[in-house]
């Protein structure tokens, strides 16, 4: 479904990416871990088409991406959410989602102006969309308040809610767990393997947390400072001597 | 059903031909000294039975009509969240601006003659201010050329009146269209900048429109401006004593009623307060509809917007072509009211007044717009002395609005949605 072969992302004199590959399948979480700085981000604003990669590729569902701007990439099923929330913060949760929904709705001036049957029926299926995934992140309570003005945890929540109700195919979240504390990220594993589970999207993670990462995860890549360092199970992973030494030996 | 609705339709279509005929059928021509009653051409006649068959079907049908349209219920509207206030607050806001109409519909037949042309050119200003608001409030685009889109509209119906002829409602919607597409000819190469360096491509715009109308004597009239500019008409009256187009009658002739130039003011000023409430619903309206949303959603985070799908450029450019819009809407209404249009009337403190009247207002909200294009035009209009300190005294608003109110007079409100429980 995703395939990325062989990406480096310089910047400068700097090689921030270099040579990575991964492959994803359909229904599969995958994550991507390794030290601060060591390149993770960037490979998902090379992926989303927020950067241009200075080389390889990236297909997704057949289409070649890595020469597509972002706003494209997403509409075809692919989302994220950032590692630094970035939500509406001005608006409200329940309008959060309706922005993420405009390729869904009926964007007709003249149908909007005067609320033509098309109109008022494609809105009302955009909010019943909404308030489905601000109940299933237990954020409806808070659905008229400023986006802004929630708890980060509920933030947090709400750019996955975000995500979700465009349908997407695949979804890659940048450290989803950061500053959650141990019930929100039990609660942030559920929701994940229940995206994947019931909604049959593919993940694309981003995580400093071991246990979230090797307890949900199909497959992990390992990348440090820039250069893929393993890729494989959680189990291969766990005992794979490099890994052992350039990261978790730390410890 | 059809038999039960068929007297009253019946009687609609009869009504319309009663009002009708009349107003539309008959028309009052000077004859020499006295004034004659003749019947107009036969295609009105036809227009009037058009007109009033349309009543008789759509009366009729009526039941059919609103029960199609109520099949499909409004994005709803029930009871999930605890949502009173959230339903009083809404009520309350439309009983507010119901009020505000009513008062401003009754000011002019109190209020005197100077007072009612200041309202007027108070509601020129909340055209501008509101339609300046979706590229400034709510799209979050800074644009300091805004006067050049009020010009294109204006001189879109000088020019047109000038060399074609056109009258005030012919000209009204093509100066509005023009400047939209002067908006959105000229958002296209420039929405790609940000911030200030896009403040200073559209202040630079708005002054080489002014300095173009400026040099082109042979089309505008140059510096000499372009006069004669004909005031709306009602129905083909005209408010003036005597008459200037040959096809139009005149108001107090086919009222019967004394000539009195105050008729012209009012006139003036009712037409445009329909324009300003026209401009407060549809705005409205824009923004809770998705190319509203997506405004909003660009000026509070241009990169989650590009990575839900949103592209940009297509959002930004709405934003400036309908901003534009209701910019040569204004600029129209302004040459019919003055009759007299120059460059000197589109220069940069016009846009710095629209800008100061945004800001003021609250980004975004609406009433505070309409609060402060009453107090900024009002204020320089009372203290007429103080007038070469007015830029100065803006400044010094500006800074202190910064310091105590950066939200504005009044800040925006969002409208809270009733979630329909399963
Ligand atoms: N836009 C950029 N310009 C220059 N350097 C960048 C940019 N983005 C990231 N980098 C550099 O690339 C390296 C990898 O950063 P990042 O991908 O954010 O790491 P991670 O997410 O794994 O912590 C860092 O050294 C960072 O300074
Ligand atoms: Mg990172």
């Amino acid at each position: 479904m995703l395939e990325v072969r062989d990406l480096s992302m310089r910047f400068g004199g700097l090689l921030a990416v270099d040579g990575v590959s991964l492959n994803l399948n359909e229904r599969e979480i995958f994550s991507i871990i390794g030290p601060n700085g060591a390149g993770k981000t960037t490979v998902f604003n090379c992926i989303s088409g927020f950067y241009r990669p200075t080389g390889g590729e990236i297909q997704f569902n057949g289409h070649a991406i890595h020469s597509m701007p972002d706003y494209r990439i997403a509409r075809l099923g692919m989302v994220r959410t950032f590692q630094h929330v970035r939500l509406f913060n001005r608006m409200t949760p329940l309008e959060n989602l309706m922005v993420a929904q405009h390729h869904q709705v009926n964007t007709n001036l003249f149908a909007g102006l005067f609320k033509t049957p098309s109109y008022r029926h494609r809105e009302q299926e955009a909010m019943d969309r909404a308030v489905y995934w601000l109940k299933k992140v237990n954020l409806l309570e808070l659905a008229n308040r400023e986006a802004g003005n929630l708890a980060y945890g509920q933030q947090r929540r709400l750019e996955i809610a975000r995500c979700m109700v465009t349908g997407p195919k695949l979804l890659m979240l940048d450290e989803p767990a950061a500053g959650l504390n141990p019930r929100e990220t039990r609660d942030l594993n559920e929701l994940i393997v229940s995206l994947k589970e019931d909604y049959n999207v593919a993940v694309l993670l981003i995580e400093h947390d071991m246990g979230l990462v090797m307890g949900i995860s199909d497959r992990i890549a390992v990348i440090n400072q820039g250069r893929p360092l393993a890729q494989g199970t959680p189990d291969e992973i766990r005992c794979n001597p490099d890994v052992i030494k350039a990261y978790l030996g730390e410890e | 059903m059809l038999a039960k609705r068929l007297p009253f339709a019946a009687l609609c279509a009869v009504l319309t031909l009663v009002m009708g005929l009349p107003i539309l059928g008959l028309n009052l021509t000077p004859q020499g000294i006295h004034i004659v009653l003749k019947s107009a051409p036969s295609a009105t006649f036809m227009w009037i039975a058009l007109g009033a068959a349309v009543v008789f079907l759509f009366q009729l049908f009526k039941d059919y009509l609103s029960g199609f349209w109520r099949q499909v219920p409004l994005p709803k509207a029930s009871s999930f969240t605890p949502n009173l206030e959230g339903r009083k607050r809404i009520y309350a806001e439309r009983a507010g601006w119901f009020l505000v109409a009513v008062l401003a519909f009754a000011m002019p037949f109190f209020a005197s003659r100077g007072a009612t042309a200041l309202g007027n050119l108070v509601l020129i200003y909340v055209i501008l201010g509101l339609g300046l608001n979706i590229v400034v409030g709510l799209a979050g685009l800074l644009d300091l050329g805004y006067v050049a889109f009020y010009a294109v509209g204006a001189y879109s119906y000088a020019l047109l009146h000038q060399y074609f002829g056109f009258g005030f409602w012919e000209a009204l919607p093509i100066s509005a269209i023009l400047a939209a597409t002067f908006g959105f000819v000229l958002g296209f190469p420039v929405l790609r900048l940000r911030g200030d360096y896009l403040a200073i491509v559209t202040l630079g715009f708005g002054e080489i429109i002014r300095i173009v109308i400026n040099n082109m004597t042979w089309l505008t009239g140059g510096p000499n401006g372009i006069g004669g500019i004909p005031n709306p008409t009602l129905f083909n009256m005209e408010f003036g004593r005597i008459v200037k187009d040959p096809g139009d009658t005149l108001f107090y002739k086919v009222l019967g009623i004394e000539y009195n130039s105050n008729h012209k003011v009012i006139f003036l000023y009712l037409i445009t307060l329909v324009f300003a409430l026209f401009t407060v619903f549809v705005i409205k309206r824009l923004t809770k509809m998705p190319v509203g949303r997506a405004w909003e959603a660009l000026r509070e985070d241009e990169i989650a917007c590009r990575s839900l799908g949103l592209s940009r450029t297509g959002i930004k450019l709405s934003a400036f072509t309908l901003g534009a819009f209701f910019a040569g809407f204004a600029g129209c209404v302004f040459a019919a009211k003055q009759s007299f249009i120059s460059p000197d009337s589109f220069n940069l403190y016009e846009s710095v007044i629209v800008l100061v009247i945004v800001v003021l207002g609250g980004m975004g909200s609406q009433v505070g717009i309409i609060l402060a294009a009453a107090i900024l035009t009002m204020l320089p209009e009372l203290a007429r002395d103080m007038a070469q300190y007015r830029m100065l005294f803006f400044g010094l608003l500006m800074v202190l609005m910064m310091i105590w109110r950066p939200q504005g007079l009044i800040p925006m409100k969002r409208t809270p949605v009733e979630l329909a429980r399963e």
